[in-house]
């Protein structure tokens, strides 16, 4: 059975489009700015999933194709002057092409292993950047206002931005749910179930795992080069934040790994939630505690996330939620 | 030159000894089940608020508070361990990496709200130390020693006492063990016990000569990654050596380029060893 032929491919894919459709029709600021967000992490967990939920290699590493590709795109952009698609796609190429060069090393290494490398790339990155001539060292990069003019001023500018972000994140969802049923994707999932049964069936694991590796970095790329253009500056504390990895891993746990509608939803849901601690009068100083306390509950007590969850709850559901 | 080099030399290797005491709790947990806690940083910082406020509100010698801190480490390691850990300790890794980072939150969620994040220190001085070029804070060499006498303590227990045989054989082959009627959930509760007083200890020692937050912790959770990797992961006694290492790279790189490069070297080391000695530098167990 062909993978778009079954309801659930459409569903997550329909949900976004409607979702940016009605941005674009309504054409509010504070409405576009907090869809950025949103989507951006959309886009952030439903990329991490695919090595993560399928494949099963715990990354802390994400952020660092995030930063690193959001970085050299926005070199390009301020620094050589190259128009924001072209710069955006050139980041996502670059962190695509790096993940293959560490995949070739680091995929070697399995579980937690794997999950210890990844925390030292994101360190070893940050510090390289803050050394690195070309790209400001410390203080980092800043895009000239003088620069949005060729968008047709800022306010156009950052909607030419979302338009982009809201095709990045459509695409992510759908190369996620082409992989999961494609025999790549169950190629994938025999590694996560059992690498050395995986590889006695005849799934050659090492091009798979690195495939998947550069398949999941390609898109934070182009999402980091949009998110500095839209802030207009990049420095690397904000450009490889640890947590935000984390989060990211948070929000896949949270709607269901390996599943292509639960990453997109878990980061709507986190969001959703952490603007309402972060608000509450209540919660406001404790929201990282309350945050904490969640993830602990549904890692100890719903540990296949809310979708996971449901399929496993209603049998019926399976056809729509994949 | 040569004197400032030699000088930066011992401040580092000193200062090695603490980093190791950290990584050595790491270390312990990873070898027994095989989890990494990812709660570590925070578990530091909390030993270091312990001494801190031990000393501000009750006048308390830092050195004799260590004892109280090492006590609520270990009661705090049981305390995770129980709620968090002991679910999931069977379940892929992505489970308890998720569970010791979601106590990390609680921890510095609560911590921040608490504490707040404006730098604290512990007002306390030794003098210093002069031999021959080299000068180095008496709090320093005496952390140093703590440090080398809790490793001393350490390897008497694993080796010498009854629990301790027993939390070996729960590393070694934890069906084995409970066959031979060790009730292995005790001896992991303890183990996680005992490296979260390790890191509690490392915690009141750091504190005794830098100034800290509640957010400190983090930098040495990183920082006992790499040791652990040097030394070997679940080889508590490795971590010592990773540490010293560790330590003397961070003594002598700001001597031959900018101090901002040290993570660089740190971590590309880091990566280098995992990939191409994954049982560490001497060899796990």
């Amino acid at each position: 059975m062909r993978p778009w032929s079954r309801p659930g491919f459409w569903l997550p894919l329909g949900a976004v489009f409607v979702w940016g459709l009605v941005v674009l029709l309504l054409r509010e600021d504070t409405l576009r700015e907090t869809t950025f967000t949103v989507m951006m992490f959309v886009g952030m967990a439903s990329s991490l999933n695919i090595l993560l939920g399928y494949t099963g290699y715990v990354s802390f590493g994400h952020i660092v194709f995030f930063g690193l590709g959001g970085y050299f795109g926005f070199y390009l952009l301020s620094q050589q002057g190259l128009w924001l698609l072209p710069a955006a796609v050139a980041g996502g190429l670059l962190s695509g092409l790096l993940a293959g060069l560490l995949g070739l090393a680091v995929l070697r290494l399995r579980g937690a292993y794997f999950a210890l490398a990844t925390i030292g790339i994101n360190e070893a990155a940050r510090a390289f950047v803050s050394n690195f001539g070309p790209f400001g060292g410390a203080t980092g990069l800043f895009v000239n206002f003088q620069a949005y003019q060729a968008y047709g001023g800022a306010g156009a500018a950052l909607w030419t931005t979302f338009i982009y972000l809201w095709l990045v994140t459509l695409a992510v969802l759908l190369v996620s749910a082409l992989v999961q049923g494609s025999r790549f994707g169950l190629g994938l999932m025999a590694i996560r179930e059992d690498e050395d049964a995986a590889m006695v069936m005849g799934v050659a694991a090492p091009r798979a795992k690195t495939i998947a590796f550069m398949l999941s970095a390609f898109f934070p790329g182009i999402i980091g080069t949009l998110y500095f253009f839209k802030n207009g500056n990049v420095e690397p504390g904000d450009a490889f934040q640890l947590h935000m990895s984390i989060e990211a891993l948070v929000m896949i746990m949270l709607g269901g790994q390996g599943t292509v509608v639960g990453p997109a939803l878990g980061a709507v849901v986190y969001q959703g939630l952490r603007g309402y601690l972060l608000t509450s009068p209540l919660f406001k100083s404790l929201h990282l505690a309350m945050a904490g306390i969640f993830l602990l509950l549904i890692v100890l007590f719903v540990p296949a996330g809310a979708v996971g969850w449901l399929r496993h709850r209603f049998p019926r559901l399976r056809k729509v939620l994949t | 030159m040569f004197g400032q080099l030699l000088s930066s030399l011992a401040d580092g290797l000193l200062l090695g000894f603490v980093y190791g005491l950290a990584a050595m709790g790491l270390s312990l947990i990873w070898g027994v089940m095989t989890v990494i806690n990812l709660a570590h940083g925070p578990v530091i910082a909390l030993g270091m608020f312990t001494a801190y406020l031990l000393f501000t509100q009750a006048g308390v010698n830092p050195y004799l508070a260590l004892f109280a801190v090492a006590a609520l480490g270990l009661g705090l390691g049981l305390v995770i361990y129980g709620v968090a850990v002991h679910r999931v300790i069977d379940a892929p890794h992505l489970s308890t990496l998720l569970a010791t980072f979601a106590v990390n939150m609680i921890i510095i969620g609560v911590g921040t709200a608490v504490f707040t994040t404006s730098p604290h220190n512990i007002d306390y001085s030794l003098g210093s130390l002069a031999l021959g070029p080299i000068t180095v804070p008496f709090t320093r060499v005496v952390a140093a020693f703590a440090a080398l006498a809790a490793t001393a303590l350490l390897y008497l227990f694993l080796y010498f006492t009854r629990p301790g045989k027993a939390i070996r054989a729960v590393a070694n082959n934890r069906m084995a063990a409970e066959l031979m009627g060790i009730s292995s959930t005790t001896m992991l509760a303890l183990s996680f016990g005992l490296g979260t007083l390790l890191a509690c200890v490392a915690g009141g020692l750091i504190a005794t000569f830098f100034p800290f937050t509640i957010l400190s912790g983090g930098p040495y959770e990183l920082k006992s990654f790499v040791i652990c990797v040097l030394g070997g992961l679940g080889n508590p006694l490795g971590a010592l050596l990773g540490g010293l290492l560790l330590g003397g790279l961070e003594g002598l790189v700001p001597a031959f380029m900018p101090v901002s490069w040290v993570p660089v070297v740190e971590f590309g080391l880091f990566v280098l060893v995992l990939l191409l000695r994954p049982q560490g530098l001497l060899g796990a167990r």
